[in-house]
């Protein structure tokens, strides 16, 4: 099976291991990844505070480059995914905005007629290869390993995509499959804040603080994300997470391609565990020798 | 959009924000459910950040259809929301929350309504402008533009170290990519900026009897 990668601005830098780890995870499923040729930024959660129309408009250009190439889009990033099934539902629903968004694409000689699915990652391995297919080409057992699944508010809202809006299963499923066992973990999909770490960082802190406290409260080995922006919130300032709430909060957080990867028997640093912020304890690391 | 009543008559400046509203929530799809909220807090219960807020969303659609929109846009509230759209998938009545406050925070930024002390307007110009002259976003040049800007210059300082890390791990580049259809982007850009203004002022329509329940009615 082949498919168009969109990898967003996040995965070409900051979220690095992610971009990595997803890469080398459809390789080792047989899957392939087809970059798409000059993708531009989806506009993500920014842009469309700012100009409606323009946001659509820029976001359209990537589906627009898309259609041409006839495959489904794969977007890791929850921000890409969200923006981009957002810009394609509205224009197929409101012809007078699809008008609109089409003569702005005029203007580079494009024209996007609706065809493209964006899909993500997860659900894609979920639903094209399968778990159990999966499974099956599991050269590790994730056996003794306690983990808390956060899948982040934008991979499953605002409209209903693959999965449950309130509490997603997908990737508890898949990781039980491999061994792992799951703790009770009722933040699945709550708020890390986002941007806010940058703008309001007392209320991203709180958010995070409380995401970190009932994971290790529950007895997980480490948080496993889908998103970029959840992964760096809560991996990068564990620093300042533990001074100012006075406990240790200090806990890898890995993204669901990384752990996905180990148990397909890809090393360490193929899967960018290398490029952590967090300290990535012997307990992940010896899953990888 | 008509049907979005505004109780009485208005002072001139709040007729002008409110027409600055209609005509944002004119270009969000389904903009004009706004007008079937029941005020029953779902929003404001399932809302992560609410405790954070001056106005819960509830409030500002109550401060709205109270003719107060100049307070809602003076608020923290719009500011404050993370977008993670807990409020719009819950609301029994289906009003798009998420996308409500993002017409108030254009129509705010539109006014030049900004609060200094939460200066999150900077970072949204400063991610629009990186995308116009990239194509893509330039973390690096974002975010010292917006210390810079929201004069938080020791927030820079504080996250040197971090910067410092991400740099030796090749998670922050130094220099933007740019994308080869970047011309072509500024076309699109340049031609969807022409067609976002709104063609015609969205009317107001006044009711001048009794305010209540019939003024909610649509």
């Amino acid at each position: 099976m082949e498919y168009t990668y969109y990898p967003g601005c996040s995965l070409t830098k900051t979220s690095k291991p992610y971009d990595l780890s997803t890469r080398a995870v459809f390789k080792a499923l047989g899957l392939g990844l087809h970059e798409l040729e000059d993708w531009n930024c989806c506009g993500a959660t920014v842009y469309m505070s700012v100009k409606e129309t323009v946001s659509f408009s820029i976001s359209a250009r990537n589906l627009a480059l898309a259609e041409k190439l006839k495959r489904d889009v794969v977007a890791p990033c929850s921000a890409c995914y969200l923006v981009l099934n957002k810009t394609n539902r509205f224009l197929r629903e409101l012809p007078e905005l699809n008008a609109k968004v089409n003569d702005a694409l005029s203007a580079a000689g494009l024209y996007y007629g609706g065809t493209v699915r964006v899909r993500h990652p997860l659900e894609v391995l979920v639903n094209d290869l399968g778990i159990d297919a999966i499974a099956k080409k599991a050269r590790r057992s994730l056996e003794g390993l306690k983990i808390a699944e956060y899948y982040g508010c934008q991979i499953v809202r605002p409209q209903r995509g693959f999965d449950d809006m309130e509490f997603p299963q997908t990737m508890d499923q898949l990781f039980e499959a491999l061994g792992a066992e799951n703790v009770y973990y009722p933040l699945k999909v709550r708020c890390c804040g986002g941007m806010l770490m940058t703008t309001a960082n007392d209320v991203a802190m709180k958010l995070c603080h409380d995401l970190i406290a009932c994971a290790q409260g529950n007895g997980a080995d480490c948080i496993v994300t889908t998103c970029p922006l959840c992964q760096m919130n809560l991996a990068a300032y564990q620093d300042q997470l533990s001074a100012k709430f006075g406990e240790d909060m200090h806990m890898p957080i890995l993204w669901f391609t990384e752990l996905l990867g180990l148990a397909l028997g890809l090393d360490a640093k193929t899967v960018g565990l290398n490029a952590h912020l967090e300290q990535i304890p012997e307990k992940i690391l010896s899953l990888a020798a | 959009m008509a049907h979005l009543e505004t109780p009485g008559t208005l002072p001139a400046r709040e007729s002008e924000l409110r027409r600055a509203f209609l005509s944002q929530v004119d270009i969000v799809p389904g903009g004009e459910r706004l007008r079937k909220c029941i005020q029953c807090g779902t929003c404001t219960g399932s809302c992560p950040v609410s405790y954070a807020m001056d106005l819960s969303p509830r409030e500002v659609i109550a401060r709205f259809r109270a003719g107060d929109i100049e307070t809602i846009l003076r608020s923290r509230t719009i500011w404050i929301c993370a977008s993670c759209y807990a409020c719009t998938v819950r609301c029994p009545v289906e009003i798009r929350i998420t996308d409500l406050l993002y017409a108030l925070k254009r129509v705010a930024m539109g006014k030049n309504i900004r609060p200094r002390q939460f200066p999150v307007y900077a970072l949204s110009e400063a991610f629009v402008r990186s995308v116009k002259w990239f194509g893509r976003n330039y973390e690096m040049g974002l975010l010292a533009e917006f210390f810079l800007r929201s004069f938080k210059w020791i927030n820079l300082l504080k996250m040197a170290p971090l910067g410092l890390k991400m740099l030796k791990t090749g998670r922050l580049g130094l220099f933007p990519d740019r994308i080869a259809g970047h011309a072509d982007l500024k076309k699109i850009i340049a031609r969807a900026e022409e067609i976002e203004q709104p063609r015609e002022p969205v009317p107001v329509r006044t009711v001048t009897d009794e305010v209540g329940y019939k003024a909610i009615q649509s």
